[in-house]
């Protein structure tokens, strides 16, 4: 049981995905206006108070995926999963419910031509309680 | 005497979907407050016969049902060891023991976070589709199994998945603010839109039970007009379906055969139904912000103004679909404007605009107009063929057994 009633903050991780092909041919004056405003979007969760954490990724060239079996540690090339859109970063937000994440989601450059996935992150302090 | 227990089904008709909304604000639980509420009925049915029906048996349930609510919410909180960390959230004002009155307890827009909460577009619109009817609706689990032919166990998950992504991810139960209202409101007309075609359109199934989704919507679209009057849509999606519902009784014959609107005994419709839909779109029309409920129910008030089939205002018609084609671009509805052309301007103009479509070919309806403008025209064996196609791709029994019917009245 929990208490939808937003009183508390809830952590909110908002997944960037996109695909870095097309990205990598961007121009550089689009390149430099995206960076420009990841900049500003930045400022605006932080000034919020929202801001938890975020980070920009390599692209999945420099991905090596891990999976250990029989003892064994087996390394592959690449991401774990072949897909159309690649995760390249990431938001950790506070948010007071996921409207409100939606509503950072959707002011994230990248949404307008790319994906976000907003996740709860998982609360233990009220896992344990349940 | 009224019996207790039809007192009691009567309440839980008319209210079920307001006590359970107040409660779920209450205690952010949708699973604790069903349990509640059930459980309120429960003692009412035990209670009434014994101690006679209260004066007032909605505030006696919704009352009960509160305490049940507190009562549960305190165990939970016992069973915790947590009492201090729940003992906040409960309103002071309501011991278990003191009958509180349903005014304190309910909030008039408590519904209408409920809807918004049901139908919010983080669920799938499979389970906004559930929710609403299970919460709102307050039908049975297996009822909406039945009524949407899915297994009942495969409706449940549904529910219990919805109601965990609303817990675990926390989708707020409120009204969104105003700027998100449109689109919000948006995702809750169709949730109540789907559910009347599901029991409005398909033919398949338990009649009954379909006959109830159709009055559970026409319910949905009322509250929604009660609690968010300003807001047109919500008219012209009430209007629309009352005007459909309306031609219930005219459109099959007593063995199931469809009926289509031409051909229809247009004294079987439930004018006064109708009426109620022709003043809706009305109001809703002057309120001048037109959208595509309003103007799809514009179009159903058209044909319900027309004594006869021969006098429907077909240039009217083909006019209002292209101002839905604005709103809905879409070629169903471009299908839909050229038969209105073709009745109301010349059948030849019509079918030329039908032939000209593209991207409708595996659809029963695109094959099923051009075969009824052929006919019209006197062009039978062309005709034949493209009732051959429609027959083909038909999704039922009924659209078949009509279209059959049709094809062998040919002159071939």
């Amino acid at each position: 049981m929990s208490v939808n009633k937003g009183d508390t903050q809830m952590k909110y991780l908002l997944m960037i995905c996109s695909d870095e092909a097309a990205e990598a041919k961007m121009p550089p004056e689009k390149l430099g206006a995206v960076l420009s405003a990841y900049m500003d979007f930045t400022s605006a969760v932080k000034e919020a108070g929202a801001y938890q954490g975020g980070e920009a990724l390599q692209p999945t060239t420099t991905a090596t995926t891990v999976r250990v079996q029989g003892g064994q540690i087996l390394t592959t090339d690449g991401p774990f999963a072949e897909t159309k859109e690649q995760l390249g970063g990431y938001y950790l937000l506070d948010c007071k419910n996921l409207d409100e994440a939606i509503q950072w989601a959707a002011k994230i450059p990248s949404a307008s031509w790319g994906a976000i996935e907003i996740r709860p992150v998982m609360d233990f302090s009220q896992a344990a309680q349940a | 005497m009224p019996e207790p227990r039809s007192v009691a089904e009567a309440v839980y008709r008319e209210e079920s979907g307001r006590i359970i909304a107040a409660l779920i604000r209450l205690s952010g639980s949708f699973d604790l407050s069903e349990e509640a509420m059930q459980e309120a009925f429960a003692s009412a049915l035990e209670s009434w016969p014994r101690q006679g029906i209260p004066n007032n048996p909605a505030a006696w349930i919704t009352a009960a049902a509160h305490r049940k609510l507190i009562d549960a919410l305190r165990r939970a909180a016992t069973r915790r060891g947590k009492s201090e960390l729940l003992a906040h959230h409960l309103p002071t004002a309501s011991l278990p023991h003191e009958m509180t009155s349903s005014e304190e307890i309910i909030f008039p827009d408590d519904r209408l976070r409920l809807m918004f909460t049901c139908c919010h577009p983080a669920l799938n619109q499979e389970a906004q589709i559930a929710l609403t009817l299970r919460t709102l609706g307050g039908l049975a689990t297996a009822e909406i199994a039945r009524a949407f032919l899915i297994p009942e166990p495969t409706l449940a998950q549904r529910l219990v998945r919805a109601k965990r992504k609303i817990q675990d991810a926390r989708i707020p139960y409120e009204v969104p603010p105003k700027e998100q209202v449109p689109a919000r409101l948006a995702s809750v007309q169709a949730v109540v839109y789907l559910v009347f075609n599901e029991g409005y359109a398909a033919t398949v199934g338990d009649q009954l039970v379909r006959r109830d989704l159709c009055v559970e919507a026409i319910r949905l679209a009322r509250l929604l007009c009660d609690l968010m009057p300003d807001q047109p849509e919500n008219l012209g999606l009430l209007s629309l379906m009352l005007l459909h519902d309306s031609r219930r009784a005219a459109r099959s014959t007593p063995n199931g055969e469809l009926i289509t609107l031409e051909e229809q005994d247009r004294s079987l419709w439930d004018w006064q139904q109708a009426l109620e839909g022709l003043n809706l779109v009305e109001r809703a029309l002057r309120l001048r912000a037109p959208g595509p409920y309003q103007l799809q129910a514009a179009i159903a008030a058209l044909h319900a103004q027309a004594p006869t089939a021969a006098d429907t205002d077909w240039r009217q018609i083909a006019a209002l679909y292209r101002e839905l084609q604005r709103f809905q671009p879409s070629k169903v509805v471009e299908l839909n404007q050229a038969v209105a052309v073709a009745m109301g301007e010349g059948l030849e103009r019509g079918l030329a605009l039908i032939d000209a479509l593209d991207g409708l070919n595996d659809y029963y309806l695109f094959h099923a107009a051009r075969a009824d403008l052929l006919r019209r025209l006197n062009r039978p064996a062309e005709a034949a063929k493209a009732y051959q196609r429609a027959i083909a791709l038909a999704g039922n029994q009924v659209e078949r057994g009509y279209l059959q019917r049709r094809m062998q009245k040919l002159d071939v």
